[in-house]
């Protein structure tokens, strides 16, 4: 049984994009925030904090979620993916990112890395989307410069492309 | 915002969960999905002196036939539920409104249980329970307490459950064959709280079951006669007037009692037509 006080810091150890991290943790503290403040991997965005707006969506052991409704001392030992390990290492964006520059499916990007994440995780699972499904996903999410026609284009046609997510 | 602070305990098996809830009782939190407790945790409309984490113990993430009814474990999340090859044909009223409960992200990690437990007044899944009549499975230290959907619920978030008390795993009675059911809801978004939603059933060749959430603290069923020309209509008419409706941000207890008027009998009809 894992235990941790209130006011312990505990080591937390999980991998984050395919690489071993760890940190120190109050229970208290979000996997936002130990993204962001102890990691320094500043990709995930935080907005409201009660998960509503999407754009802290991270993939823990490959599947989409809230970054702000997790702990995290949820994360230990599991596989966090966050929109750092979508581009190449050589800075090339991948199919879903190109689709979104193409698209001009971002203005101010700071719903962007939720949005990225969710689709990758969910084009995975359903390389067969409709528009209606992706619009059904989308809903997860919320924007509030392009009006969203131009990310439902950029998933449509990332959907079409076969593989999105590589 | 953040949290105020707690400890945060993660047992490794049932057992151990519930003794530290009996040592913890009402200032500690289960923690399975999280997705309305951390919420609510981050904007401190509760506080926990504890945080039990029960998502990695795995004799709760299980979905079990048992006999006539399905029992599903606190660790399993909605989209696991969602995604179960049998749910369409043993609890097709499941398969028609779990894609309304929340987002694909948030069902990624909401538990079935999980929300039964919080009972939400506009929440599908107590509704779902309600309408079939299904149990809650509760333990404590003291033992394995086994409640029928209309006793859990008490009102909003309220429920029967004792503070010493774990909800386990919730049982729902598998559908006969051809079983005819239908679903609806309003709301400002999908995958927002609903404002009303519906379900109904049909029960025989005479009557539907009808369920509404999202006008009292806890669902409402009711059984509608069908004998032809406007019976189930005026039984709507009835209902709304009884149940009342309340207001919040979302509706007036108007809006409500006029929405329940407009996609009652559509439900109804639904699951009629799905019956011919």
């Amino acid at each position: 049984m894992r235990r941790v006080n209130p006011d312990e810091r505990a080591k937390i150890a999980f991998w984050l994009n395919g690489r071993r991290v760890s940190g120190e943790a109050e229970p208290r503290m979000l996997l936002t925030d130990f993204l962001r403040h102890v990691l320094g991997a500043t990709g995930t965005h935080v907005g409201c904090e009660h998960g509503i707006c999407g754009s802290c969506t991270v993939l823990i052991d490959g599947v989409a979620q809230r970054g702000c409704l997790t702990l995290a001392a949820q994360a230990e030992e599991r596989a966090v993916t966050t929109v750092e390990s979508l581009a190449g290492a050589d800075g090339a964006l991948n199919a879903l990112q190109t689709a979104f520059q193409k698209h001009h499916a971002l203005q101010c990007g700071f719903c962007t890395p939720g949005i990225l994440m969710s689709f990758t995780d969910y084009f995975a699972r359903n390389p067969n989307a409709s528009e209606a499904d992706i619009r059904a996903v989308l809903g997860g999410h919320l924007c509030r410069c392009t009006g969203y026609a131009g990310i439902v284009e950029a998933l449509v046609e990332a959907s079409r492309s076969g593989n999105p997510a590589a | 915002m953040k949290p105020r602070k707690f400890a945060y305990i993660r047992p490794d098996t049932v057992d151990e969960a519930v003794a530290v809830l009996g040592e913890y009782g009402d200032d500690a939190r289960i923690l399975a999905g999280g997705q309305s407790l951390m919420a609510m945790l981050n904007l401190r409309l509760v506080e926990a002196a504890a945080l039990i984490d029960i998502a990695r113990i795995p004799e709760l993430d299980t979905i079990r036939v048992a006999g006539d009814k399905v029992e599903i474990g606190a660790a399993v999340v909605q989209n696991r539920l969602l995604a179960w090859p049998d749910l369409k044909s043993r609890l097709p009223l499941l398969g028609a409104l779990l894609p309304f409960v929340g987002h694909f992200q948030t069902r990624n990690r909401g538990t079935v249980c999980g929300s039964i437990a919080h009972a939400d007044p506009s929440s599908e899944i107590p509704l779902s329970l309600a309408m079939l009549g299904g149990e809650v499975v509760l333990r404590s230290l003291r033992g394995t307490r086994v409640l029928a959907a209309s006793d859990f619920q008490r009102g909003v978030l309220t429920t029967a459950r004792e503070p010493d008390e774990l909800v386990a795993a919730v049982r729902f009675p598998v559908a006969p064959s051809r079983h005819r059911v239908a679903f609806r809801e309003v709301a400002r978004r999908h995958g927002d709280f609903a404002i009303i939603a519906v379900a109904a059933m049909v029960e025989d060749a005479g009557a539907v079951r009808l369920g509404v959430g999202g006008m009292t603290g806890a669902p409402a069923i009711r059984r509608i006669e069908m004998n032809g020309g406007t019976a189930a209509r005026d039984a709507i008419e009835t209902l709304a007037w009884d149940l009342e409706g309340f207001e919040d941000i979302h509706a007036s207890a108007r809006l409500r009692r006029d929405i329940l008027r407009r996609i009652g009998p559509v439900v109804i009809e639904e699951a009629c037509r799905c019956a011919a």
